[in-house]
């Protein structure tokens, strides 16, 4: 177990470097970002000031070790637009992003789970059916349109809702059954695939031979062992919600990183939106880690690869 | 429980796959028929502005003018005219993209798949890297830096949508590579690059289709979200995306602006799901998700 989780580690780490190789490159994608900096009006010699102070003039590999070396100790430098240290920005915004995240993923289990287990119970029936085609609703939804169909609905029409926002948990509901829409389909799906797998097992069929009721067999037995991939998924499923929460965030004005995001690429922010890259990037990374280490625990099968 | 496993009744089984491979192709393909047409079937020019003609509402509502069906939007534009456009953008973009992504995915997951050891683990790494970055964050990014434009989204996202392509070509290939008639193909002496393209590829073509449907469909629905935040196809082509954001300005007093285009987008994103699982089954290509 120590060795592939060492194994894991490693992978991780070498994700991490590829990706923060990217992020940067991703900046310097535009040519000559003192000029993006300086903004229209500037003169060749405004550009030229403003190239030396942010050490644009020098090597590009130079740039990036530094970069790197800083952002390894959480500095990620100043925002242009916000004067403020972007480090702090985000600090500040993180919060509201996992609440929303969080949120989001609470409210998917709560509907997606119960449904799965539902369509495997009644495994190619018209219930089994009818899941499958609530999952595919979920997904072909633009969560930006539903977004902006509950404000006019649950906001506007009817009044039991903020339209947006940032402030006390009513702000997160609307956004949050938005983000809830994304991982629906994946979570109800992989939970009656795993609650058909389980319900098929030997263990099932000794437990039914014992008597045991319908509800101890349910719960206690089959859900436990499908309950093992959902959460490894759920925990990914946090990591793409975290990462596409920026249109959730910028249709419900809800100031988290999302929306710092949004707002430092209309701003050409740069240290900002390489930074929120960064950090979105290493959750998510962090989260599969801890996903497949879990998983690993739990089944030692999982241990050879 | 009770014991008693419900037995499928085949023929309701067959029957409701059948109907949405059926509802699915319909949908798809009528898009894909207004979209190709659009020129010759739209009663305005979708760019013809006319300020005393704004909001004009859709012909279910009271008030609404004879010769535009579906009403006019903010500046007075014919907006069957731009909805019947934007399946053009949409359908363009989604084929394009998924051109590009499937290239890049079938190539790595092929060579991973093939070749396996030290290849396969610098494909299952370069997948493992495109998982970590966040998609939407990027490509808006992207788009932001270099200034929005239709062939700059469908680079960006054809660049970053090839997870799944890979996944399922390195899956699959495992599983032909070791089958007789490559062994065969070995034998006969035919050249490694010639297996790849003639065995490999036409074998696992119907699992590729399956992915590349559900790819369109992804690739709609990101192209919307980022022209909705106006850093995806410019103002004034009109896209679904983009209608709705010009839209969002009257929503409260003609909601109506946003749920024509939000209802277009939807019914085709549906359309495509529901024949990418009937293909799948048709084909039966397995999981590919």
């Amino acid at each position: 177990m120590l060795r592939f989780a060492l194994r894991r580690f490693v992978v991780a780490l070498l994700v991490a470097l590829t990706v923060m190789v990217l992020s940067f490159m991703l900046t310097r994608l535009s040519g000559d970002l003192a000029i993006s900096i300086a903004g229209a009006s500037a003169t060749q010699a405004d550009v030229e000031i403003i190239r030396k102070a942010y050490g644009l003039d020098r090597p590009l590999v130079l740039q990036f070790l530094e970069w790197i070396g800083r952002a390894a100790l959480g500095d990620f430098g100043e925002s242009f637009f916000f004067k403020a240290r972007t480090a702090d920005l985000i600090k500040e915004r993180m919060p509201i992003t996992l609440t929303l995240g969080l949120t989001g993923l609470i409210l998917a289990l709560l509907v997606s789970i119960p449904l799965g287990i539902l369509a495997a119970v009644r495994e190619n029936t018209w219930v089994d059916r009818l899941v499958q085609v609530i999952a595919m609703v979920g997904q072909a939804m633009p969560s930006f349109w539903l977004g902006l169909i509950l404000m006019i609905t649950l906001g506007l029409q009817l009044g039991w809702l903020p339209i947006s926002g940032t402030g006390g948990p009513e702000h997160y509901v609307m956004p949050g059954i938005v983000l809830a829409f994304s991982a629906i389909p994946a979570l109800t799906r992989l939970t009656r695939a795993g609650m058909i797998q389980a319900l098929g097992s030997d263990y099932i069929r000794t437990a039914r031979a014992k008597g045991l009721s319908r509800l101890s067999i349910l719960g206690k037995h089959a859900l436990r062992n499908a309950a093992i991939p959902v959460v490894s998924i759920a925990a990914v499923q946090l990591g793409f919600m975290l990462g596409g929460s920026i249109v959730i965030e910028t249709v419900f004005a809800l100031h988290g990183v999302g929306f710092l995001a949004w707002e430092s690429i209309s701003k050409n922010d740069f240290p900002v939106v390489q930074a929120v890259v960064l950090v979105l990037a290493l959750i998510y990374i962090a989260l599969t880690m801890a996903a497949d280490l879990l998983n690993a625990l739990l089944d030692p099968r999982l241990r050879a690869a | 429980m009770g014991g008693a496993v419900v037995m499928p009744s085949r023929r309701r089984l067959a029957w409701g796959k059948r109907a949405g491979l059926i509802a699915g192709g319909a949908i798809v393909g009528l898009v894909l028929l207004v979209a190709i047409l659009a020129p010759w079937i739209t009663p305005h020019d979708p760019f013809a502005q006319a300020l005393d003609n704004r909001l004009s509402v859709p012909f279910w509502m009271e008030g609404a003018k004879p010769g535009h069906l579906l009403g006019t939007d903010g500046l007075g534009r014919d907006y069957l005219s731009r909805l019947i456009y934007g399946a053009r953008i949409s359908m363009l973009i989604g084929l394009l993209t998924v051109v590009t992504s499937g290239i890049i995915g079938t190539t790595l997951g092929v060579l991973g798949g093939f070749f396996g050891g030290r290849v396969d683990d610098a494909v299952l790494f370069a997948i493992t890297c495109r998982l970590a970055i966040p998609v939407v964050l990027v490509a808006l990014a992207v788009v932001g830096l270099l200034g929005s434009s239709l062939t700059l989204v469908i680079l960006v996202l054809g660049l970053l949508l090839w997870d799944r392509f890979a996944v399922v070509a390195r899956s699959t290939t495992m599983q032909v590579r070791n089958l007789d008639y490559v062994a065969a193909a070995w034998a006969a002496g035919m050249s490694t690059p010639a297996i790849l393209v003639k065995e490999i590829l036409p074998n696992i073509a119907s699992h590729l289709a399956v992915v590349a449907t559900l790819e369109v469909a992804l690739a709609i629905l990101l192209e919307a979200a980022l022209s909705f935040l106006g850093l995806g196809v410019p103002p004034p082509l009109p896209s679904w995306g983009l209608m709705i954001a010009e839209g969002k300005d009257y929503m409260f007093f003609s909601p109506w602006v946003i749920w024509i285009p939000g209802i277009a987008l939807f019914v085709l994103v549906f359309g495509i799901n529901l024949l990418g699982d009937g293909l799948r089954d048709l084909l039966g290509a397995g999981d590919t998700r």
